[in-house]
Formats: C-alpha cells, sequence, structure tokens
C-alpha cells in the first residue's frame, strides 16, 4: 500500500513559533463564539468588549477576578508539577477540596484561641498537608500495585467532594443557622487578610510562580521529575528512587492544590466558610490551562489570567446582553479544541508523497544500481 | 414487599442514564481509548435531544438526534487524539467543560425564546415516553411490576447494553476493537485499520453516551428543560465502567447497584419505617450514599490492582496514542 499522506515528527519550535500559533488560536476561538454571538443577533465586537473590560471596570469587578484568579493559578501549578512527571493526576478538585477540609478544620478548632499569624501558618500547612495526603494515596498505589491513577484520582474527587456535604450536613453543621446545613463561617483570626479590599492570596500565588520555576528548572527535584517523566527506565539506571520521586511530587502537587483550597476557603469569596461548592470545578480548569501553558508556571499564570478574564467577563456580559455566562465554557473549550489542534501540526510534519507506480519506480531503482 | 419492589423499580430507572454512559464509555475504553468528556458528551446529547423532542414532537428523531449529537462530540475527541495525537485526559475534560456551556447556553437560548419561559414537551410525547404495561408478563406478581412495566428507554438500554456485549464479545468486529485496545501496533501489523476502528468506536460510544442524554432531559425531567440535568451522571458511568470490569453485561447489573444507591438517598428512611431492623439505614447521612459508588469503585480499582488478573481490567493501550511511526 502506497501513503499517500506521510505524517513526521518536526524538531521542536521555537518559543517565538508556539507563541504565535496560540495567538491564532485564540482569536479563532473568539471568532467561532464571535460568529454564534452574531447569529443571535448580537454584537459579537461589544460582546467581547464587555466581556475584556468586566475585570477591571471597578475595584468591586478585579475583586471578583481575583477571586476567579487565584485559585485557579494555584491549582493549575499543582497539576503542573505532577504532569511533569507524566502522572495524570485528575484529582486536583479533590486535593483542593482536602485542603479546604482540613484547613477548616483548624480554623473552627483553634481560631478563637490562636494568634492570626500562627494560626494563618498553621491552616496553610495543614492545608498542604489535607490536599497531600488525599494525592499520595493514588501516588503510593500506583508505585506498589500499579493502580491506574487516572481513574483513582478521579474517584478520589468525589470521595473527598461528599465528604464536605456530610460535614457540613452533619457534624460540623452549624446548630445557629437553623433549616440551612452550612459550616460555621471560620472566627475572625482564621481569615486571609485583606489588603486594598483584596484578599492577599494572589501575594501567595505569585510567589509560588516563582518557587515552582526556580523548582522546575534548577533543583535537583525539578531535573529528576523531569527524568521519570522521560523514561523510568533511565531514572532507574542511574541510581534514582523512582518510587520516591513519583510520591515526593505527587505530594508537592496535591499539597499545592491543598493550599489553594485552603486560600479560597478562607477567603472572602467564600465567605470564611467550607460548602459544597468550595472547588466548583476549578480541578478540572486547572487541567486544561496547565496543559495549555505546556506546564510552565509563567505560561499557567498568562493562560489563568485569560481564562480568569474570560469568565468574570461572560459573567458581566450576561446581565448586559442576556446571554448565559455559560459562553466561557464554550469558549475555554473551543480554545483548547483548537490549540490541541495546532499543536499537531507544530510537532508534527505532514508530507504529500507523489503517487508513484511501485514498477516504474523499482525499475528507476535498478538503473540507479546499474550506473 | 411493595416497599422493596417500589425501591428495585426505581433503582433501576435511576440506573438507566448510568447503563447508556457505561455501555458507551466502555466501548470507547475497548478501543484504546480513555474519553473522559461522557458528562459533556451526555449534556450535548440532552440538550440537543430535548430540543428536537421539543419542536418535532417525534420521540423517534429525538433520540436520533441525541445519539448523532453524541456521535460528533465523540468525533471531534477522536480527531484530537486519534489524528491529532492530542493528550486524552485533557481532551475529554475539554469536552466535559465545552458541552455542560454547550447545554448550559443553549438550553438558556430556549428558555428565552419560548413564549412562557418553560419549555415542556407536548402530552404526547410524555406519554410515549411514559411507563407502560406489557401484557400478559406484567401480570406476573412483583416481578411484572418489577421488569415489565418502564419507558421503552429503559429496555432500549439494556437492549443496547446486551447488544454491544454480544458485539464487543463474539464479533469479529468486536475481536478487532478489543485487540486495537489491547495492542494497537500488533493489530496494526495485523493489517487492521486502527485509525478507522479507534473513531468507529469511539463514535458508537458517543452516541450512546447522547442516548443517556436524552434520557435524563426526556424521562427524568418529567417533560421539562432543566440546565443542570445531567449533574455527575456522566461521572458516575465513567465510576461504573471500572465497577462493571469493562462489560457491557455486568453493566447492567452495576447500573441496577448504583442505581440503588441512588435511590437509597431518598427512601432510606421508608426501609427504616417498614423494617425496623433495618432501622440504621436511616441514620446514615445522604452523603454517603452518594458518596458510595465513587468509593466502591476505588476500592474496585484498588483491589483489582493488587490481585494483578489481566481479566476485568482496563484495556492495556487505554489511554495511549498510537503513533505509527513509533512502533
Amino acid at each position: 500500500m502506497i501513503n499517500l499522506v506521510h505524517v513526521s515528527k518536526r524538531p521542536e519550535p521555537t518559543k517565538i513559533q508556539v507563541v504565535l500559533w496560540y495567538i491564532v488560536a485564540i482569536l479563532c476561538a473568539v471568532f467561532i463564539s464571535g460568529l454564534l454571538i452574531f447569529v443571535l443577533k448580537q454584537n459579537p465586537i461589544e460582546y467581547f468588549k464587555v466581556v475584556i473590560m468586566g475585570s477591571f471596570k471597578s475595584h468591586l469587578s478585579f475583586k471578583a477576578f481575583v477571586r476567579i484568579f487565584v485559585p485557579l493559578l494555584i491549582a493549575s501549578l499543582g497539576v503542573s508539577v505532577a504532569f511533569k512527571m507524566k502522572f495524570w493526576n485528575i484529582g486536583a478538585e479533590g486535593q483542593f477540596i482536602m485542603g479546604a477540609v482540613f484547613a477548616c478544620w483548624v480554623g473552627l478548632k483553634f481560631g478563637e484561641t490562636w494568634n492570626h499569624w500562627v494560626l494563618m501558618a498553621v491552616m496553610l500547612v495543614a492545608g498542604a498537608i489535607g490536599g497531600g495526603l488525599l494525592g499520595i494515596i493514588p501516588a503510593f498505589l500506583k508505585c506498589k500495585f500499579g493502580t491506574n491513577e487516572t481513574l483513582l484520582t478521579l474517584m478520589l474527587n468525589y470521595i473527598a467532594l461528599y465528604l464536605v456535604l456530610y460535614l457540613s450536613d452533619g457534624p460540623w453543621r452549624d446548630p445557629e443557622l437553623k433549616g440551612f446545613s452550612n459550616i460555621k463561617q471560620l472566627p475572625k483570626a482564621a481569615r486571609v487578610d485583606n489588603i486594598a479590599g483584596i484578599d492577599v492570596s494572589w501575594i501567595l500565588a505569585l510567589i509560588l510562580v516563582v518557587v515552582l520555576f526556580v523548582y522546575f528548572r534548577y533543583s535537583k527535584q525539578g531535573y529528576e521529575i523531569s527524568v521519570v517523566g522521560d523514561s523510568q527506565n533511565t531514572a532507574r539506571y542511574s541510581g534514582m528512587n523512582v518510587n520516591k520521586v513519583v510520591m515526593r511530587t505527587m505530594f508537592i502537587s496535591s499539597a499545592i492544590c491543598g493550599i489553594g483550597g485552603m486560600l479560597k476557603m478562607a477567603g472572602e469569596g467564600s465567605s470564611y466558610t467550607l460548602g459544597v461548592g468550595i472547588a466548583g470545578g476549578v480541578g478540572f480548569t486547572a487541567i486544561i490551562v496547565a496543559w495549555l501553558a505546556k506546564l510552565s508556571p509563567v505560561g499557567i499564570t498568562i493562560v489563568t489570567f485569560l481564562f480568569a478574564v474570560l469568565e468574570k467577563g461572560c459573567g458581566t456580559a450576561e446581565t448586559k446582553f442576556n446571554l448565559s455566562a455559560s459562553v466561557a465554557d464554550i469558549v475555554q473549550g473551543l480554545i483548547l479544541f483548537i490549540i490541541l489542534g495546532f499543536e499537531f501540526f507544530i510537532r508534527y510534519k505532514i508530507t504529500f508523497n507523489k503517487p508513484v507506480l511501485l514498477n516504474k519506480s523499482s525499475e528507476g531503482d535498478a538503473k540507479e544500481e546499474k550506473e | 414487599m411493595n416497599t422493596i419492589i417500589k425501591f428495585l423499580f426505581a433503582a433501576i430507572k435511576a440506573g438507566v442514564p448510568f447503563l447508556y454512559g457505561t455501555t458507551g464509555e466502555i466501548i470507547t475504553q475497548k478501543s484504546g481509548s480513555l474519553n473522559l468528556g461522557v458528562e459533556g458528551m451526555m449534556y450535548m446529547g440532552a440538550f440537543v435531544g430535548f430540543y428536537a423532542g421539543f419542536k418535532t414532537n417525534n420521540i423517534f428523531l429525538a433520540l436520533i438526534c441525541a445519539f448523532f449529537t453524541g456521535a460528533v462530540a465523540a468525533f471531534v475527541f477522536a480527531f484530537l487524539t486519534v489524528t491529532l495525537q492530542a493528550n486524552q485526559n485533557v481532551t475529554g475534560l475539554a469536552l466535559t467543560i465545552f458541552g455542560g456551556g454547550f447545554s448550559t447556553f443553549f438550553g438558556e437560548m430556549m428558555i428565552k425564546f419560548t413564549p412562557n419561559g418553560l419549555p415542556k414537551l407536548s402530552e404526547e410525547f410524555i406519554k410515549g415516553l411514559s411507563e407502560f404495561k406489557i401484557p400478559f408478563l406484567s401480570d406476573i406478581p412483583y416481578i411484572g411490576k418489577l421488569l415489565f412495566s418502564h419507558n421503552i428507554l429503559v429496555y432500549l438500554s439494556i437492549i443496547v447494553a446486551l447488544l454491544c456485549w454480544v458485539y464487543l464479545r463474539f464479533t469479529k468486529y468486536g475481536l478487532h476493537t478489543r485487540s486495537v485496545g489491547e495492542n494497537p501496533a500488533a493489530a496494526d501489523a495485523s493489517g487492521l485499520n486502527v485509525t478507522l476502528i479507534k473513531y468507529l468506536n469511539i463514535m458508537l460510544g458517543g452516541g450512546i453516551c447522547g442516548l443517556g442524554g436524552a434520557y435524563v432531559s426526556l424521562v427524568n425531567g418529567g417533560g421539562v428543560w432543566n440546565n443542570g440535568c445531567v449533574n455527575g451522571q456522566g461521572w458516575i458511568s465513567v465510576a461504573l465502567v471500572i465497577f462493571a470490569s469493562w462489560s457491557p453485561a455486568k453493566a447492567i447489573f452495576g447500573s441496577l447497584v448504583f442505581g440503588m444507591f441512588t435511590e437509597l438517598q431518598i427512601r432510606a428512611n421508608d426501609f427504616a419505617h417498614e423494617f425496623p431492623f433495618l432501622g440504621f439505614l436511616g441514620h446514615i447521612p445522604t452523603a454517603f450514599y452518594k458518596m458510595l459508588p465513587f468509593a466502591i469503585t476505588a476500592l474496585v480499582l484498588v483491589v483489582t490492582s493488587i490481585s494483578q488478573k489481566r481479566e476485568g481490567n482496563q484495556p492495556a493501550a487505554c489511554g495511549i496514542n498510537y503513533y505509527r511511526e513509533e512502533r
């Protein structure tokens, strides 16, 4: 059989090429959704103007933007650590929730007695441990028995989610709220501080970006992660303890997600309490963000910024244009589909072979041999 | 006795969307693709199925549209992962997000463009999907009520699952599918068209998931559109694939079990009331019943991996893209 189309791998594209492709892909996604809006008899240019301005119109809207931005950024960073190792941690959602649960326990238990700063530090650690523990279970089982990590982390998401439902329905329920099953608000000392009305978790998130950048690029552990990700055998032959690296990395990955959960839970955005909607799908979006950003911390920051602007903006535009805010989901999906599609053309080269008759070419070969 | 029959009857009904979703996902996974977009495909099938039913009043057309939508969504997945070699987990999750957004967006549009703001299927349509008694068979005490007085989509789900079971297990094409899922390179070497087989199975699976979505919007909603109708049932279906150890026949049983968990949330108190020795059921928090499908699945996953059995495991090449040049 003669293949008319031949697909082969290309050398790694340069950064500028990648960025250009991404811009084109985003424009395509915006264009397609613009068409959709046009069909629905609205002005797409006006619409996207409102979407973009939606996050920067006022102090209040910027605040709302930050509330979307920070948890998504932290969760995406967390996911990227495990993904670097090609460990498919789909459980960011659950780890995020578990971090919030652990931190909430600390906050409720010691919130009245401890000093604010001690409390913040302990809650942060508790959040990291909560997320980390949920993440290390599948890592351990993967190392020990080869349990499929994608499916197991996926299941753990829901176990964590319904744990929150249980806690807010039962043991942690605030008896003062009659008829509602909500967990009590954290005491004042256990709440994340505000600077200029915006809670400071964004500073922590940006510090995390820098830390991870350094960790990936300059630390020994970061190097080990990429070696294990590329080839476990190579790692083993060079004397690395692969299981240790896998478990440690997964703990870090999920601990970061847990910190995200803690910060969101103790922030104004979730009214200082733990609820069933604490993660609200952020763990899944994080996977898309991390992947789009090719797992680079700086890239993740940019993509998260765009996604958060989009999400906030579509919310603003909902009231103005009477169009559902779920446009944001559609555009996010489209961006990813288009970029994934484009990526193929970045990574692979397609050559069209001219159809050649077999016997003719063999004659040619014979001639060449004679010469 | 009546309580038990009622409970099991409701459990069968509650399990039907899972059965569709699971059957579809099993077909997909058996061909070596892990499509985490079940929730999204169900959402899209739910909306398009509902809209078609709402506009045309034709049940058959509504189902066809739902199937087609699911298949198209799955086609996008197949194109990206099989042809363009994109990561399957990420593509599937994107499909889930996209599908949810699609359904909510157009669902709200439909609500806006319906004069009274309440899109409702016609009486005739709802009647066509209502439960009916199969003559004679439904007169059998207990069993008749339990098994032979459902709506047609319940029977359809079981037929689809059985057909898929036969297809995967006893037909040549099923064997091809399984070999692609286990070892695409070997299948390719033996002359099978791996790409084609993957495409067809992914799309067939997606279509069946779309039917599950249609069931949710057409039957469970009582004829009225609801934006959040699928509400995680797609994810339960993904869990059920593992629980049913990748066999559509076992999925029929599994969907009943998961349906029972769903129904227990509502009926635990009835049970406790009727049978004093089951009093503890009423004291178990609802969250526990909601968690149960996922907890059990996680357990099954761990236990099968510990026992290291090849039987009843995920297909070996599931989740890994097949790139011919790297063979």
